[in-house]
């Protein structure tokens, strides 16, 4: 015997909830799937965006919290545009981010094209070179102050083994010339592969038949390259660097391992300094302020930087 | 025999193959660095040229796990022969074991917290990835690239009211306070990846089960959520990732009962600063889980890594 369409209804329904569930319109039902997450968003995340706006107008010390508040208006914001050491650590960051940015993609490009190549094995090694940018970063930037190391570390020794340098001549994290480069080295090392793995999906993603057509117009493997192959890829590595710069900006704990923001500030990068003022100094309102300076400048370079990738892709 | 002009010529893919491997056993010294330190003598740690072959110690592991006191010579004659191997190593430096160190804690922390974040996460962004796919959410534009804009935010800059809002609740220090902390970062990627994953099953199915009768939740857990399954695996993985990783939150927000292992392992290193092969052994083990994973789900991992930004 067929059951009628109302009988399984009927069954399939366990009574009660269910029947009020069923009572609610589709909107209903949309919220009570969206809703949960938007209020954790709301809570954890805008909640103290605009607490840290309202802070930023005060004087307020969390480390001395019964002391009475005074709203000091725009001078915190003031003080920190006309502070040299923001200016300083804007510099730094802006000095990793352009080298770090550059040697990532170099690389990471180039390796995605070798990948592409289709060597034998090429995903067993692709796997191998992802391995770095999955570990957590504090605990293995923590190892690289061990390698660093002028007379015992690994690092030093390989360097003076290709170059004939004296491994105790130089000191990769106490002196101000090497100290930012050896935060580029690590950052490089761990991250260059999600740079490639980008450009990998970019260069897979280049139907095979483009290069036919090229091929047949006997156009050279160099102008494919670059009439092909680079503009192709380029809407995935511009995106890549996005992902890459809005994390690099907010740099916090390969710095902290490596150099804590020394020797003297060379490589207090603006989240270095943010903690500092936050954390150590207790100037609370002051931070919120610099906080929200940084979070409308990494927004807003985000957006202009959007809208230049959209038009990439739209060509 | 086929012939293809898009197919790399032999000696390209030899030299291709070349430089690719070489970069990476290049990547992979320091992580092979951090393996054999972690066997080694602290002496032998910080010897000059670097120590690639040595007689291996499980003195680091011993290390970490243990607090030890320095003993007289005086008072080494009067103890007992030592038990075990561990209290044997201990002995050989002038020491005896204390109790036991706290790395086994803050451990346990880390995977209460990564587990828990990691769940919550999954739960709540698999809703709302199905609301996103599936219904007219007014805003559902703007809505969507406001959860993408809280990853923009530097973490220091939310600390400092989570740090208030915690130490008036009562949550600074907790585990509850960080995987709800970890769950709001956490949830951007997952409804991101998930609304991905889910958008590629087809309606159809869905509106078939409504027809027969399910109601829209029977719909999401009978129908829905088998489809997805191998995308909520890989989302989670990397939620967990996420949260075993994170430093920055951990190190201001956490000092003691909830203090995850990235902010510990660091501080092993303690008085003289030579005791590198404990903070070795303490990485290894804390690394050695997401390396697995990695190779295991390799696979599953690609759309994580790049945000869902990149198809397949």
């Amino acid at each position: 015997m067929i059951e009628k369409p109302i009988e399984r209804v009927a069954k399939a329904t366990p009574t009660g909830m269910a029947r009020q569930i069923k009572g609610l319109s589709d909107k209903a039902v949309a919220w009570l799937f969206v809703g949960p997450t938007i209020f954790l968003l709301l809570a954890i995340n805008i909640f103290p965006l605009i607490w840290t706006i309202n802070l930023s107008f005060t004087n307020f010390r969390a480390n001395r919290p019964n002391r009475e508040v005074e709203y000091v208006g725009l001078r915190n914001y003031e003080r920190i545009l006309t502070d040299s050491d923001t200016w300083l650590s804007m510099q730094a960051t802006a000095h990793f981010l352009f080298w770090t940015l550059l040697l990532q993609v170099l690389i990471g490009f180039a390796l995605a094209w070798l990948i592409n190549r289709k060597f034998r094995g090429n995903d067993v090694w692709t796997t191998i070179i992802v391995l770095p940018m999955m570990l957590s970063p504090a605990v293995v930037g923590n190892f690289w102050t061990f390698l660093y190391q002028p007379q015992i570390g690994l690092f030093n020794y390989v360097v003076s083994f290709f170059t004939g340098v004296d491994p105790s001549s130089f000191d990769m994290l106490g002196s101000v010339d090497l100290a930012p480069w050896s935060i580029i080295i690590v950052d490089t090392w761990m991250w260059t592969p999600f740079v490639m793995l980008i450009c990998l999906a970019g260069l897979r993603s280049i139907p095979d038949y483009i290069y036919e057509a090229a091929e047949i117009d006997r156009a050279s493997k160099w102008r494919q390259f670059w009439t092909i192959t680079v503009p192709m890829v380029l809407p995935f590595l511009m995106l890549a660097v996005l992902f890459r710069g809005i994390e690099n900006f907010k740099m916090f704990d390969l710095v902290v391992q490596l150099t804590g923001g020394g020797p003297g500030s060379v490589t207090e990068m603006a989240s270095i300094n943010l903690k500092r003022e936050a954390f150590e100094k207790w100037r609370t309102g002051y931070a919120s302020a610099f906080a929200i300076i940084l979070f409308v400048t990494v927004f807003g370079l985000a957006s202009i930087y959007v809208k230049a990738l959209n038009k990439v892709k739209e060509r | 025999m086929s012939f293809s002009v898009t197919e790399p010529s032999k000696r390209q893919k030899s030299i291709a193959g070349f430089l690719v491997i070489t970069y990476a056993l290049i990547t992979l010294v320091p992580l092979f660095w951090v393996f054999i330190t972690g066997f080694k003598t602290p002496p032998d740690s910080i010897s000059y040229p670097p120590k690639v072959f040595f007689s291996p110690s499980l003195e680091g592991y011993v290390n970490l796990f243990t607090t030890r006191t320095r003993v007289t010579p005086e008072q080494m004659q009067a103890l007992p022969p030592p038990v075990g191997f561990a209290e044997a190593i201990v002995r050989n430096r002038d020491m005896v074991i204390a109790g036991p160190s706290k790395f086994g804690e803050r451990f346990m922390n880390s995977i209460i917290i990564g587990f828990g974040s990691t769940f919550l996460s999954i739960f709540l962004g698999t809703l709302a990835a199905y609301g996103f796919s599936r219904f007219n959410v007014p805003l559902k534009d703007d809505l969507m690239f406001f959860i993408l804009s809280t990853r923009m935010m530097p973490p220091i800059a939310v600390a400092i009211p989570i740090f208030l809002m915690y130490r008036q609740l009562g949550l600074s220090d907790t585990h509850v306070g960080m995987i709800l902390l970890y769950t709001a970062v956490n949830i951007s990627l997952a409804v991101w990846l998930l609304k991905g994953f889910i958008d590629e099953i087809p309606r159809e199915y869905e509106e078939a089960a409504l027809i027969d009768g399910y109601t829209r939740f029977q719909a999401f857990y009978k129908v829905v959520l088998p489809q997805a399954a191998t995308g909520i695996a890989s989302t989670a993985i990397f939620c967990l990732i996420f949260a075993w990783n994170e430093y920055a939150f951990a190190v201001l927000l956490t000092s003691g009962t909830a203090q995850t292992a990235p902010p510990f392992i660091p501080t092993i290193i303690g008085v003289g600063g030579l005791d590198w092969p404990a903070v070795a052994a303490g990485a290894t083990l804390f690394l050695l889980p997401v390396l697995i994973f990695t190779i295991v789900l390799r696979k599953h991992l690609l759309r994580g890594i790049t945000f869902g930004a990149v198809r397949k």
